[in-house]
């Protein structure tokens, strides 16, 4: 009854999904972890889809750090663990127990997409790991979420845009509209924009969302040239920030009503708006051609070493090099000493990239919020919107 | 509203729609001829953005560039016919789905290899490159104009194509009975490579023309696909009227959405495509 | 189509007796891996049943599984655990309705339009949950505890031990392997195997058809609600993007790449997917390129999914 040819089917059907699941299995992670001294590094970050680009470059700018240290942190090598979380909040769970309970990293280390965020502090909090976040803005992750082993080395949403309304009315525009997509970091950045700007005296006269990610702004723009306010703010990132500039422009708004908002704005965006973008002023904390040396230096080590220009998510990760650093000295890479490690790592000055900043009793950067005007294909460092700007990590008991 | 607002918003919302149908003209051809589901026809639009993005850099001239995008587009189409499609044509529906999800991924990452992951743009041809002023704040752009114009042109050339050449006659004997068709001596192999070289052709012209107004970036095909699908659906599958009608309709109802209702304007399209389908379960020119 | 091959019950069996011995000695990952890809199988159950045995081929099959999972996390309070059959009735009870409702609407529609109307009704609830602040937004919502079944004082198992939660998935899935069995061999399976062949003629015969497809629509809407309420339950985190048409576009590549109207199906696909995105994941950054690559292969080689390779019988 049983053909040859079926059996053989079968047989090789069994030797393929052996195969499959030896490749899935911590056989080869385990042995590893037993055996070495080195340092597991978990890095979830996205590397395929919108923001690979990003993933990329905290990356790089992580592993850069860790060479110019000669390739050790407090003596210990490093070992990473690459996981590409795809930015998608569905597997965000699953995708931070196998960095944590399969490869058991020592220390996790992402992510970019708030949504996936919240999976992994899930996962964090549960666990106990150290997580440093380098970039996700999502006010919970030290707000109502934050844990003594929970650190951030970028921003909180509210922090970007926070300073931009007080900016705007020094210009003198005593009225917004303000545009943005409908999401949760939309409504964030919408916060401390609001937050910011009516405590300063200004007034937004116009409220326009529009659904994530949809990028088809005409007929929002022509609500905004109706309403007729003095300036507008918004929040846009990556393609969409691209597309919303130069439309914002080629519907001769720019030249009407100026374009202000956070940093995502204009940054790895210049070379694609061109000259839409000339003058558009922006506030985040870092700027190109900022007079700070410890940056200068950055810049040149990362160029030379990817050949290209670093950004704001490469500082971060960067900064997340060095926060994880300060923390392994303290305990002389024993990185078990959890308590020892935070207590080191909380109250820390980091002298980054983009400046000394301090890490505040949330675990989040106060840091300088800088004003930046768009030059050429930079983001020009203008003066200072806002010193020493901290989030005010509402809902943390740590704070 | 105030009238020349509404107005302006007409004329966004038509501008809209012309680029939608642009897009989806590519996949109803393919659909309504072939029979085919091709869910990797967001990834031809993308193509077609990014090889405006090299071309344009490499040759300069923004309309040459397309010319060349359009010729090399038009070349893959006929390799991926050739290599992968054309086992589909006798398969279920759902093998197709399957099929042309892998081929998502496949181009995603080959793009990512080929152009990287970095967000791109495309300078608007020079002598397009200005606005009309439309009220005392608003412009508006000559190129989206241009290209509205150009989605025009496209619409009925197709129609002229399909309807009014002996080309047309066949693809149409094609779609409605293959085998007879073959019978009576049309290389339908050749054929229908064609038919699928013009679609792929469509959707990455699309991409080339949008190129300049919107931005190039990794994943942009996705929504493309979705909307694309919606426009076939509402309209008829194979029908070319029906894809544009539909995709008017998609344009203004986004516009209007938008503006009027913004707390539903996520959902107002796939509204539109359930109401439309309980009302016309075959879509608005569906052949039954 | 009813009777199965014997190899495929002997490897059923094998294969459940590994599962169930599995807790003995794999680690806590791998628990809930399978954990995972458990409730996966049984989601892809619930969609194989419209699009393998009836033909109804739904691309909104996110909708009652979101809803499901959304059910649970509202009903469970910020520090206190959801009670196990209030929660459990109430993600059925909702994707049950939802589906009935819905599929009166839609399944006097088929083919394509089916499946573009069944998506449209998936994008609105998704766009309503991402765009609801008390529903957590696009970021989610947490659900701390897992819900705690008590009878009179006495817990039977507790979810939150990950063993338990696996055996309580494999019992489940189980359930409802054997459930659908039953159903599909019984009359009314015949008449939805008939309705896929050729409904008009079923029409003809005498059969109301509307009703037998509608009933099917609920039940593998209320499955999917289970499956929901599962997966919220073991990930903690519910996210509108559990109701996207991603998602509802992934669990049908599972359901095709298996097999489909197979009752190993749904299984296999289910768990080569996602441990495929496993392995090449550990093997490159451009692991999508040789997910994709498969998928395509085995769309041109294996013609009938991977359930095919157990069925030699009906090759060809």
């Amino acid at each position: 009854m049983n053909h040859p040819a079926q059996c053989i089917t079968r047989r090789s059907f069994m030797q393929v999904a052996g195969g499959l699941a030896v490749a899935a299995s911590p056989l080869g992670a385990s042995f590893v972890t037993a055996q070495s001294a080195r340092l597991r590094v978990g890095l979830m970050l996205p590397y395929t889809g919108t923001f690979a680009a990003l993933g990329n470059a905290i990356t790089n700018a992580f592993k850069l750090y860790v060479a110019e240290q000669g390739g050790r942190l407090a003596g210990r090598e490093l070992e990473y663990v690459v996981l590409d979380d795809e930015s998608d909040p569905a597997k965000a769970v699953d995708n931070a127990s196998r960095l944590v309970d399969r490869d058991k990293v020592d220390v996790l280390v992402g992510t970019v997409h708030s949504g996936v965020q919240m999976g992994m502090v899930k996962v964090a909090r549960e666990s106990g790991v150290l997580s440093i976040i380098p970039n996700a803005g999502a006010g919970a992750a030290t707000g109502p979420m934050c844990a003594p082993n929970i650190f951030r080395t970028s921003f909180t949403n509210w922090q970007t845009i926070h300073a931009l309304g007080k900016v705007m009315m020094e210009k003198g525009h005593k009225t917004a509209a303000w545009i943005s997509w409908k999401y949760a970091a939309g409504e964030e950045m919408f916060g401390g924009f609001k937050e910011g700007y009516e405590k300063a005296g200004g007034k937004i006269v116009k409220e326009l969302w529009l659904p994530f990610p949809n990028v088809e702004f005409q007929a929002l723009l022509t609500e905004i040239a109706a309403a007729r306010p003095s300036a507008t703010a918004c929040f846009f990132a990556g393609g969409g920030a691209v597309k919303f500039v130069k439309d914002y422009d080629a519907a001769g708004l720019k030249a009407k009503i100026p374009l202000f908002g956070n940093g995502f704005l204009t940054d790895g965006t210049l070379q694609a708006q061109g000259a839409s973008a000339q003058g558009v002023y922006t506030t985040l904390h870092y700027a190109d051609s900022l007079e700070v040396p410890k940056d200068k230096a950055f810049r040149l080590n990362y160029a030379k070493t990817y050949k290209q220009q670093p950004d704001v998510y490469a500082v971060q990760g960067y900064d997340a090099a060095q926060l994880l650093d300060i923390g392994l000295k303290a305990v002389k890479g024993d990185i078990k000493a959890t308590k020892a490690m935070v207590a080191a790592m909380e109250g820390v000055t980091i002298d980054s990239p983009r400046g000394k900043w301090k890490m505040s009793k949330a675990h989040n950067p106060i840091q300088d919020s800088y004003l930046r005007q768009v030059v050429g294909e930079q983001n020009k460092y203008v003066g200072v919107a806002w010193k020493g700007l901290e989030d005010p990590a509402r809902g943390c008991k740590m704070a | 509203m105030d009238p020349v607002i509404f107005l302006i918003q007409v004329l966004n919302g038509v501008q809209y729609g012309l680029l939608l149908f642009l897009v989806a003209s590519g996949l109803t051809l393919i659909f309504g001829i072939m029979g085919i589901i091709n869910l990797a026809h967001g990834s031809f639009y993308m193509i077609g953005a990014y090889l405006a993005f090299s071309l344009t850099r490499q040759i300069g001239d923004f309309w040459l560039a397309l010319a060349a995008g359009v010729v090399i587009a038009m070349l893959l189409g006929i390799a991926l016919e050739w290599l992968v499609m054309r086992f589909l044509y006798e398969r279920d529906h759902l093998y197709q789905v399957l099929l042309t999800y892998g081929l998502i991924l496949v181009f995603e990452e080959l793009r990512s290899l080929v152009w990287g992951d970095d967000v791109h743009g495309v300078q608007v041809p020079p002598a397009l490159d200005f606005s009309i002023p439309l009220t005392d704040t608003l412009s508006y752009q000559v190129y989206r104009l241009a290209m509205s114009a150009i989605c025009l042109a496209i619409a009925f050339g197709m129609y002229w194509l399909i309807q009014r050449t002996r080309l047309g006659m066949m693809i149409r004997a094609g779609s409605v009975n293959r085998d007879m068709a073959q019978s009576l001596g049309i290389n339908i192999g050749l054929l229908y490579r064609l038919v699928f070289a013009l679609g792929f052709a469509l959707a990455a012209l699309a991409g080339m023309l949008a190129a300049p107004i919107s931005s190039v970036y990794p994943g942009m095909g996705n929504q493309v696909l979705i909307i694309s699908f919606v426009v076939v659906v509402i309209g008829g599958i194979g029908s070319v009227k029906g894809a544009l009608i539909a995709a008017l309709a998609i344009g203004l109802a986004d516009t209007f959405g938008k503006v009027l209702l913004p707390q539903i304007a996520g959902m107002v399209t796939y509204l539109l495509m359930a109401a439309v389908l309980l009302w016309r379960p075959r879509g608005i020119f569906g052949r039954a | 189509m009813d009777r199965q091959p014997r190899s495929l019950k002997f490897v059923l069996l094998a294969a459940l007796a590994a599962l169930a011995a599995f807790p003995l000695i794999g680690d806590k990952f791998y628990l809930q891996l399978v954990t995972k890809i458990l409730i996966m199988a049984m989601f892809a159950m619930s969609l194989d049943l419209l699009v393998g045995y009836t033909g109804l081929v739904s691309l909104g099959h996110a909708l009652p599984f979101g809803l499901g999972a959304y059910a649970l996390m509202l009903l469970t309070p910020e520090s206190q655990a959801a009670g196990f059959w209030m929660s459990l009735g109430a993600s059925l009870a909702v994707a049950g309705i939802a589906s009935l409702l819905i599929g009166f609407l839609v399944l006097r529609t088929s083919g394509i339009y089916f499946i573009m109307v069944t998506l449209a009704f998936g994008q609105m609830a998704y766009y309503y949950v991402h765009d609801s602040r008390y529903l957590g937004g696009s970021d989610g919502k947490y659900i701390y505890l897992r819900p705690v079944l008590e009878i009179f004082g006495w817990q039977p198992f507790d979810l939150e031990n990950h063993a338990h939660f696996y055996y309580f998935a494999l019992a489940l899935t189980v359930f409802v392997y054997a459930t659908l069995r039953v159903l599909l061999a019984s009359p009314f399976g015949r008449v939805i195997g008939g309705i896929k062949e050729n409904e008009h003629r079923m029409r003809v015969l005498g059969f109301a058809t509307f009703r037998y497809k509608l009933v099917c629509f609920v039940l593998a809407g209320m499955l999917a609600g289970l499956a929901g309420w599962l997966a919220a339950a073991h990930d903690g985190l519910v996210n509108p993007e559990m109701l996207s048409w991603h998602q509802s576009g992934q669990l049908l590549m599972m359901v095709i790449l298996g097999g489909m109207g197979t009752p190993s199906g749904p299984l296999l696909g289910a768990a080569a997917l996602k441990l495929l995105e496993l392995g090449f994941q550990g093997w490159t950054k451009h692991w999508q390129l040789l997910l994709g690559l498969f998928i395509v292969l085995s769309v041109l080689f294996i013609p009938r999914g991977l359930a095919q390779i157990f069925d030699w019988r009906r090759r060809g």
